[in-house]
């Protein structure tokens, strides 16, 4: 199991209770679950890191409400604990505040803190009556973001948990002088400033700046006419990707709002996408029970996994490349020193046909060009 | 080793040729052939391009003709001579055929872009746990496991006209406890926890545009999932020649043919959860929906057993052709609604060859 699960590059979630991991390298998929005890009720909610920066760990939220830590190096479930009452709702959102506290977030709006080995929350605070996401902010581990139905946007700073730092006024009434209902369906912070940037179930999307008195979105662009579900920054953090559920995946330029690009492929409705940390890709996954890989340049699709249940979340490593070029010698590299023989065997092919198809290829215009000259000397 | 030999020289010729003339493709072609003659095949399309050839100067084409009578002769004569060379093939094939009696090569079987069909991933393994167990536990499981009996609820668009009327009262006929409602202008979202209330297992609502009817929503209740249709070829019973009696109450048995991918599974299993377990055997009906190039096929049979090998069968009717256009997860909802799978034309449908159900 251990080996299996260190080559892992995606992490999946799925609705049958499932964690799966794929291998983009070897186009392998597992499932990482004791298969006869497989059961609704470990339906998998959120994934999330438990140790950020070693990316050794996955803590699973599960819909009973517990959560459980699967180990990457071990291949196996090492820990699982429970946070909070199953009457809370299930969770919806889940994130590691150091090696061993984390705070959670159910659906009814019920943000807690637990350390370790306690069965009460260290800090708890509510965060509205109805929430679809909570997010962590990837610079201040302790600072969160929360959103939902009739629930605006509002950030949270865990150590300060009396008021929250920032929240979001009503939008303004729309040119009919009618009330515009809220609905965050995913938050994300934008890195290197202090604006967060929300999609909500009335297909917008919104930017909101807490470092400026303006509570109302600095930024407000439309896409589509369905609920976005999803939403996720590239790297560069100036375009945003969001999905709705009829299976539109678009690419929203932040600076002015504007559609730059759509992902196709899709037939089901998004529940998950990342952007790679520092590949141009994008993974998506959701109802159609596939996993896709896009890329974000030409926004082609590189990869489809058929991972036959539906899916929930997702979650991709950001030291582990798919196919870069620097970075997959140095993972072959690892893989060769710790694998079998055959792992050997394979990488060694990989890299071979990659070199010889160059080569070939470089040798086939050589040769074009030498009959080219011959035909003209002729 | 004549054998290899001939086509490379008949390919430096052609080639030869394209670097002189400016690649005429006809004398090539007809080159090519002449000099692999080895084969009877090849040889009988040499006689086919030599005569051709013959007729014409090597870069005629008929439509070159500008007279229009003469060019539409000229065609009707080329074409003609085309039918009579493929006759006498046929009946060169069939007499060889026939000489050769057992040993004749299987005959081909024709290419149908099903049996081209482009393999889908997601095409069910019986053995695999994993979907066992999802099929096991989704939405239908309470009507497989046997803890709730189907009951239909069947209602229209608002102010149904024509055809739909009828077409909703024959469908009540063919699915046992399946009563008709009117519509009288409720919302489907208000009908809902009011049919869920009277332990209503599915809602059923046939759209219709200019008389007839053209989509159908079938919602399993209590959470989904919700199923669109297209409805088209639609036929009643008085329309059906050589039908049968109307059929009895008898609830009938379900045959689903051919729903081999996951989404092909979950909407066999919606179709099939429509009747109740236990067929009467004594009716002797049958409902089948037959499932090909996705167009889900629907028909309503009554069978008799002549003698041990004679099976006669008589249509009872309705028939009719669905075609899937959505799944959505949970009941109806499709403005906010999550969608399984939607079917995207020209995104889809690009490849003739790949089938969603």
């Amino acid at each position: 199991m251990g080996d299996r699960s260190r080559l892992c590059s995606v992490w999946l979630g799925s609705e049958t209770g499932i964690l799966k991991g794929v291998s983009l390298t070897r186009k392998q998929a597992f499932n990482f679950c004791d298969t006869r005890q497989l059961s609704r009720d470990q339906e998998v909610r959120v994934l999330s890191w438990g140790d950020p920066p070693a990316e050794s760990e996955l803590l699973l939220g599960l819909v009973d409400g517990t959560v459980r830590t699967f180990s990457t190096e071990k291949g196996a479930f090492t820990d699982a604990r429970r946070c909070g009452d199953p009457q809370d709702g299930c969770f919806a959102g889940l994130a590691a505040l150091s090696s061993s506290t984390l705070v959670s977030c159910t659906e009814n709006g019920a943000v807690r803190v637990w350390a370790e080995d306690s069965r009460e929350p260290v800090t708890k605070l509510e965060a509205g009556k109805t929430v679809c996401r909570m997010r962590q902010s990837p610079v201040s581990r302790n600072k969160v973001a929360t959103g939902g139905k009739e629930n605006g946007l509002k950030i949270w700073d865990l150590q300060r948990p009396e008021a929250a730092l920032f929240s979001a006024k009503n939008l303004r009434d729309d040119w009919l002088a009618l009330r515009r209902p809220h609905w965050v369906r995913d938050v994300a912070f934008i890195p290197d400033s202090d604006k967060v940037v929300t999609c909500t179930g009335y297909h917008q999307v919104h930017v909101f700046d807490p470092s400026t008195p303006q509570r109302r979105p600095v930024l407000e662009a439309e896409y589509g006419e369905y609920p976005l579900t999803a939403l996720s920054l590239t790297a560069s953090g100036s375009t945003v990707v969001v999905g709705n559920t009829q299976g539109q995946i678009a690419l929203l330029d932040l600076r002015k709002g504007l559609v730059c690009g759509c992902l196709k492929g899709l037939s089901g409705g998004v529940r998950g996408l990342q952007c790679h940390p520092s590949q141009p890709v994008v993974a998506s996954c959701g109802l159609d029970r596939f996993l896709r890989i896009h890329s974000l340049e030409d926004r082609r699709l590189l990869h489809k996994v058929y991972l036959k249940s539906r899916l929930n979340c997702l979650l991709l490593a950001s030291l582990e490349l798919e196919e870069g070029a620097g970075g997959q010698v140095e993972g072959q590299a690892e893989v060769k020193e710790e694998e079998e023989d055959e792992d050997e065997v394979w990488a060694s092919l990989e890299q071979v046909e990659e070199e010889t198809t160059k080569r070939k290829a470089a040798e086939k215009d050589e040769e074009t060009q030498k009959k080219k000259k011959k035909k003209g000397k002729d | 080793m004549d054998f290899n030999e001939v086509p490379v020289t008949s390919e430096r010729k052609s080639k030869k040729k394209k670097n002189k003339k400016a690649g005429n493709k006809r004398v090539s072609e007809a080159e090519n052939g002449e000099s692999a003659g080895v084969e009877k095949k090849s040889e009988e399309k040499i006689m086919e391009n030599g005569e051709s050839s013959a007729a014409f100067p090597p870069t005629f084409s008929v439509s070159e003709i500008k007279n229009k009578q003469r060019r539409h002769m000229m065609f009707m004569k080329l074409k003609q001579e085309k039918r009579k060379q493929k006759l006498q093939l046929r009946k060169k094939k069939k007499k060889e055929r026939a000489a050769l009696g057992d040993k004749a090569p299987p005959k081909e079987v024709p290419k149908t872009i099903e049996n081209q069909r482009v393999f889908d991933e997601t095409t069910v393994d019986p053995e695999d746990e994993e979907i066992a167990f999802d099929e096991g536990t989704d939405e239908f499981s309470a009507y497989f496991n046997r803890l709730t009996n189907p009951q239909v609820l069947i209602t229209t668009s608002d102010r149904p006209r024509g055809k739909t009327v009828r077409f909703c009262e024959q469908l009540a006929s063919v699915i046992p406890n399946a009563h008709v409602y009117y519509r009288r202008g409720l919302a489907l979202k208000k009908i809902i926890p009011q049919c869920v209330a009277r332990n209503f297992t599915y809602l059923m609502v046939v759209n219709e545009d200019r008389l007839v009817p053209n989509g159908l929503v079938l919602c399993h209740l209590p959470d989904g999932p919700t199923a669109h249709f297209k409805v088209s070829s639609v036929r009643l019973r008085k329309e059906i020649k050589r039908r049968g009696k109307d059929p009895t109450e008898h609830s009938p048995e379900v045959i689903l043919n051919n729903f081999s991918t996951r989404l092909g599974h979950t909407i066999a299993r919606l179709f099939a959860a429509l009747f109740p377990q236990d067929p009467n055997f004594v009716g002797r009906q049958v409902a089948t929906f037959h499932n090909q190039r996705d167009f889900i096929f629907f028909r309503f049979h009554r069978y008799i057993f002549k003698n041990e090998k004679k099976v006669g069968i008589q249509e009872l009717g309705p028939r009719f052709t669905l075609k899937l256009r959505s799944l959505q997860k949970g009941t109806f909802d499709s403005k906010y609604g999550e969608y399984e799978w939607v079917l995207k034309r020209h995104e889809m449908d690009a490849c003739r060859r790949k089938f969603q159900l």
